[in-house]
């Protein structure tokens, strides 16, 4: 009974080292990755490099053999990844202020130059940022506020791309390309002088809007004052004595009648209105 | 004592019996001489205890004893052990080979979680068991939505005039392939929301805060950022396939909005005052129309009989003014008066009839 146990002991060990052995002599690489193969401090060879024209499935990806214990498989990623740039504060040639976010993409091409040269991605990384800022920076600083903020942007980002990728090769990285994510006034003066120069921008159009109606307002009654004036003409015209006498005849109506207060007469009997009164024909 | 000659009396008895079946009751029970030791005496005695009390114990006990009891049973046959493990290792093998990929849904298939194999699309599918065929199903014609930013929050974008929005916008998206979405970009979500900003952003700055803010431009810069990011992209091959942005909102920055709001108030207004205007010029001109008609109509009459209109017109106006007011009459010639005025006024105060009579 005691020796079986112990056949089956050894048997277990046996079947564990083996196990062992045979999980550490085989890594398997995800086609998100490319390994590079270290054995003792010094790369050999890189699983699933990068390709371009190399469709999934036919990539280098999946079990890989390795030495155990003497061969160190490092997993370097094999996507595009990104580097996102902390809030920057560039200054245009014009002196004027502008706080920037930016973000590059960039690809792991020869992950043993990016092994010797960096270590990890994240090592990179760091390595990378203050490139990319002062890059940034530089070009950016050469071009007018309009320009910066303005659809010109294109130039001055393939320059950054290019000075940035010809940095990050020696790392073995290749720089797909650096946007401007974000470029904003900064918080306190400049921000307020914007927001101070759009309020009046505002304020003059509403006054200038308010003074069009003032002035559209006093056209029209003066267009219909004339018009008006030419009916009145157009109709007195025709007999202007008539039309005093007739005017006269409204004019008394209107202040004996509906005039305010009593009015009293004082009548000379010889006026017209008394020629009947008389009796003389 | 009963209990002591009795194994089941010993169970049926309450604390102190069972206690004295495992003093004294040794010899005479045939339970006791199997358990030498007084522990373990102690220990049945006080199961015996549990199953004597009331009617649950014996059926709480009955009910955890059966599978426990179950199965040291089964592998009396022996050969079952290995028949369960084929069974498990069957389902298992089915169930791992076979996936109903849901419509809408693609899968990705993977050898041991590495190398690429193909893709699935919806449908029962077959692939080798795991972990040998490594299968994540994805939802991939379902369109996605991210808000930039989230509610609440302000976003100012630079105008290409150096004005300032807030603006927040919607981005549809899926995925076209879900390959290159698995495998080209370490964070596609992450890649989209910065190409989407940089492309708004780029967008904004090309037209001028009117256009943005009255939705002229609108349709414009939701076409621009489209085309921008799916060209970014399709530049990293991401399998992303943008499949519209629409501008939610488009705000004057926060500090400013009152100067905007009376920029429409001041278009009220003036509205207003022409209006007003415009009101008081058809009055004038219907006040004029209106009397030149009459005055034409007047005319007509008059013409055919001046002498005579004149007259009647006369006439009847003096008519009407004289009927209301206070008369003296004076003669004329060489006779004058001194009008008493004051007492005219008193006069014309009092009764009308009064008057007549002087």
């Amino acid at each position: 009974m005691n020796s079986l146990l112990q056949n089956y002991k050894a048997l277990a060990i046996i079947g564990i080292v083996v196990l062992v052995t045979l999980f550490s002599s085989v890594k398997i690489v995800p086609e998100t990755h490319q390994a590079v193969v270290i054995r003792t401090g010094q790369p050999v060879r890189v699983i699933n490099q990068f390709r371009p024209d190399q469709p999934y499935g036919s990539t280098g990806a999946g079990i890989a053999p390795r030495i155990p214990f003497v061969e160190e498989v490092r997993m370097i990623d094999r996507r595009v990844l990104d580097i996102d740039m902390e809030r920057t504060q560039v200054l245009s040639n014009d002196q004027q202020r502008l706080q920037v976010d930016a973000y590059a993409r960039y690809r792991i091409i020869d992950p043993v130059k990016l092994v010797e040269k960096a270590g990890t991605e994240l090592q990179f990384e760091s390595q990378l940022l203050p490139i990319l800022t002062s890059v940034l920076r530089q070009e950016l600083g050469r071009r007018p506020f309009t320009a910066l903020i303005n659809a010109e942007r294109g130039s001055a980002m393939t320059n950054i791309t290019k000075s940035l990728d010809e940095q990050a090769r020696i790392y073995g990285v290749q720089v797909l390309d650096v946007r401007i994510k974000a470029a904003d006034l900064p918080e306190g003066r400049p921000l307020d002088a914007a927001f101070t120069r759009m309020e009046t921008d505002r304020e003059e159009e509403a006054a200038r809007i308010r003074a069009a109606g003032q002035r559209d307002a006093q056209i029209l009654q003066a267009e219909a004052s004339a018009e008006a004036a030419r009916i009145y003409a157009d109709a007195y015209g025709k007999d202007p004595k008539f039309y005093d006498f007739y005017r006269a005849m409204q004019s008394y109506k209107q202040t004996f009648l509906k005039g305010e207060g009593q009015s009293s007469m004082v009548l000379s009997d010889d006026s017209e209105y008394f020629r009947q009164f008389k009796g003389n024909p | 004592m009963a209990g002591k000659n009795n194994p089941w009396g010993g169970g049926s008895g309450d604390e102190p019996s069972g206690e004295d079946g495992g003093d004294g009751g040794g010899p005479r029970n045939p339970w006791l001489p199997g358990g030498g030791e007084p522990g373990k005496r102690r220990s049945a005695s006080i199961e015996d205890i549990f199953k004597s009390r009331g009617p649950e114990g014996p059926r709480r006990a009955g009910g955890g004893g059966g599978p426990t009891f179950r199965l040291p049973e089964r592998p009396g046959g022996k050969s079952w052990l290995p028949v369960i493990a084929g069974g498990i290792a069957l389902v298992w093998v089915a169930v791992s080979s076979v996936h109903f990929v849901q419509p809408g849904e693609q899968a990705i298939v993977t050898w041991f979680g590495g190398k690429y194999y193909g893709t699935l699309d919806s449908g029962t599918n077959f692939t080798a068991p795991w972990p040998v065929h490594m299968v994540e199903k994805l939802n991939v014609s379902q369109v996605r939505l991210e808000e930039v930013p989230g509610t609440k929050t302000e976003k100012l974008i630079l105008t290409g005039d150096q004005n300032l929005v807030d603006l927040s916008y919607l981005i549809r998206w899926n995925i076209s392939d879900l390959a290159l979405y698995k495998y080209q970009l370490s964070d596609p979500q992450n890649a989209l929301l910065e190409i989407g900003e940089a492309a708004m952003r780029a967008a904004v700055a090309r037209q001028k805060l009117d256009a943005v803010l009255t939705g002229a431009g609108r349709a414009e810069i939701e076409q621009d950022v489209r085309m921008a990011m799916q060209a970014r992209l399709d530049a990293y091959r991401s399998g992303i396939s943008v499949q519209g942005i629409e501008i939610n909102k488009v705000d004057p920055p926060g500090p400013v909005e009152e100067a905007f709001k009376d920029v429409s108030s001041a278009q009220q207004d003036a509205d207003a005052a022409i209006n007003r205007s415009r009101a008081v010029a058809q009055q004038t001109l219907a006040r004029a129309q209106g009397d030149a008609r009459e005055f034409n109509d007047i005319y007509e009459e008059y013409k055919l009989a001046p002498e005579v209109t004149r007259r009647r017109l006369y006439y009847e106006t003096m008519e009407q003014i004289l009927s209301k007011t206070d008369k003296t009459i004076v003669e004329s010639g060489n006779v004058t008066s001194y009008l008493p005025l004051p007492e005219l006024k008193r006069r014309a105060q009092a009764a009308p009839a009064q008057q007549q009579g002087n």
